[in-house]
């Protein structure tokens, strides 16, 4: 009994935030300084205001954008990387390797100042380029695609081979379909670490029509654009948190796995 | 079968291109940067070894190191502690398991950037959370933001509970490791509740506690978001965390070549803590 009570009160503590966060964005002014879980005087005044303020919808697309395209990149590349480090013998193999570990334990504060210089120089400062390129290969799904590619049996690509399929075909057409548990964790860490990130942004794009949701959100709460205005300010966070929470709902055991997974790479 | 033979280098050559660009290059030109200042604008100029030199003696630099102390010093420990205790919680349960889990894993979803504004509500002066519950026990309120001694542990408070649900996750997985014949084993010989988790769970979880560390650790170096909308570093500069620092000193002041040095030193700083930790916790094995 006192187990479920200790459970139930750590439950509230992370969920009561939430609630009040979505009621205080639909109460008025004088409703915010309640801690009630129902919106005070209910309108939707603050996210009128909150669109009149700031670009937001234009945020949301360039946000989807840019986690789509490079999630989709992030795939193709290392299902290519992945299956060449798994099932091929070449040489240099164990340099990639080798290569790609040190990339994980590099510690991102000594590339951030080089890679915001390399786009000046490449001109990709306030274009998506500068929000997708430097994401597009990621270490982690190198790893995790290379391992699901040596648990299938060679028989799948011996086959696929006999009747004349192409390496990509292999990749794509046969072998993907077996793993798509590892596709699927790999489409979640990549799309929410995209959808979450907020440094990058901040320091590549200074041009409004190009910013992403979070970055958006963060400078509409540092510089005084919200004057004060709290309500409109939780409005934003709400509207940046709902997409994210929504796909938990609907994919919540496989977030909880491939974000443990992740972990427990290290 | 010649063609055949290029067909691994085609497939790896996106990876061999981007390491190229995002990785080595930037780690190449990072040291560059750190004998020149340089404004982006105007010529690199070379300036030997000024910039470390200035490093030594920048009272910031040191400061932020010491922000990062002060975040780790409250955060690893509470995070292993809260993270193992509901994985214990967890573990014994059967019935809403699911329910409970979810719900300690929401803030680790959702962007810092939400976490953080939400938190400034919970711990303002006069209406936030925390105040109004200290106020109704008659207790007097806390500056938990405004306070140069207490907003860097804020914030670390702030991190526990965005992150603690993921170690939830890790540590159940390392609690389920443990053969349970191992418990009725000591139960025979009749160890006490302590003894048991003593003797038996800790030191089977103990590469758990490695990986949080890690994490943590890492995850307090990196700290940005936080520290940029609620408190912008201050007051008095208390929560300076070093990426913050970076930051300001390469798109506030154009400082490149001395703000690639301090990214530099923190990274270096960052793999000799983690290294110090693997060997210190191997010590322990």
């Amino acid at each position: 009994m006192l187990r479920y009570l200790l459970l139930t009160l750590a439950a509230a503590s992370f969920l009561y935030p939430f609630i009040w966060m979505v009621s205080a964005s639909l109460s008025s002014e004088n409703g915010l300084s309640s801690l009630t879980l129902l919106p005070v005087e209910p309108t939707w005044s603050n996210y009128v205001n909150m669109f009149s303020k700031i670009p937001l919808g234009r945020a949301f697309l360039n946000s989807v954008l840019v986690a789509v395209v490079t999630t989709g990149l992030v795939l193709v590349s290392g299902a290519m990387a992945g299956y060449a480090l798994a099932r091929m013998r070449f040489r240099g193999r164990n340099l990639i390797f080798y290569l790609i570990i040190f990339t994980m334990t590099l510690p991102m504060q000594i590339t951030l100042i080089p890679n915001y210089i390399s786009m000046v120089k490449l001109g990709w400062v306030d274009t998506y380029f500068a929000l997708i390129m430097p994401f597009v290969l990621n270490s982690l799904s190198i790893l995790l695609f290379r391992q699901a590619f040596m648990g299938l049996p060679q028989a799948l690509i011996d086959a696929a081979r006999l009747d004349g399929c192409g390496e990509l075909r292999i990749i794509f057409q046969i072998l993907l379909p077996n793993i798509l548990p590892t596709v699927l964790t790999i489409t979640i860490l990549t799309f929410m670490g995209l959808w979450n990130e907020a440094l990058w942004p901040l320091i590549v794009i200074r041009d409004e029509p190009t910013m992403t949701m979070p970055q958006l959100v963060t400078l509409f709460s540092v510089g005084g654009r919200a004057e004060a205005q709290l309500g409109v300010k939780i409005a934003a966070a709400v509207m940046l948190a709902l997409p994210i929470v929504v796909l938990y709902l609907f994919f919540q055991r496989h977030f909880i796995r491939s974000m443990a997974s992740s972990g427990l790479k290290d | 079968m010649r063609k055949d033979k290029w067909i691994p280098y085609g497939l790896v050559a996106p990876y061999i291109l981007h390491f190229a660009v995002f990785v080595a290059f930037p780690v190449v030109f990072s040291v560059v940067l750190t004998f020149h200042r340089w404004n982006i604008i105007s010529p690199m100029e070379f300036i030997g070894l000024d910039n470390y030199v200035r490093l030594f003696k920048d009272r910031l630099f040191w400061q932020a190191i010491y922000n990062t102390l002060r975040f780790l010093v409250v955060h690893i420990p509470l995070q292993i502690v809260v993270a193992l205790a509901l994985a214990e919680l967890l573990n014994r349960t059967v019935r809403g398991a699911s329910f409970f889990r979810a719900a300690f894993f929401l803030p680790v979803i959702v962007s810092g950037v939400v976490v953080t504004i939400l938190w400034q509500q919970l711990l303002g002066y006069n209406l936030g959370l925390l105040n109004r519950l200290l106020t109704a026990v008659s207790l007097p309120r806390v500056a938990w933001l405004d306070d140069p001694d207490i907003a860097m542990y804020s914030i670390a408070v702030m991190a526990t509970w965005k992150n603690v649900g993921l170690y939830v996750i890790l540590f159940l997985v390392g609690l389920q490791t443990v053969p349970a014949q191992y418990y009725e084993a000591a139960d025979l010989e009749g160890a006490t509740d302590w003894q048991k988790f003593r003797y038996i769970t800790l030191p089977m979880i103990n590469p758990t506690i490695f990986t949080v560390v890690v994490l943590s650790t890492i995850g307090g170096f990196s700290l940005f978001i936080e520290p940029y909308i609620m408190t912008e570093g201050g007051p008095l500069n208390s929560t300076l965390s070093a990426v913050m620092y970076i930051y300001q000193q390469a798109f506030q002041y154009y400082h490149m070549g001395y703000s690639a040095t301090l990214g530099f030193f923190f990274a270096l700083l960052i793999l000799g803590v983690v290294m110090l930790q693997r060997r210190y916790i191997e010590q322990e094995n």
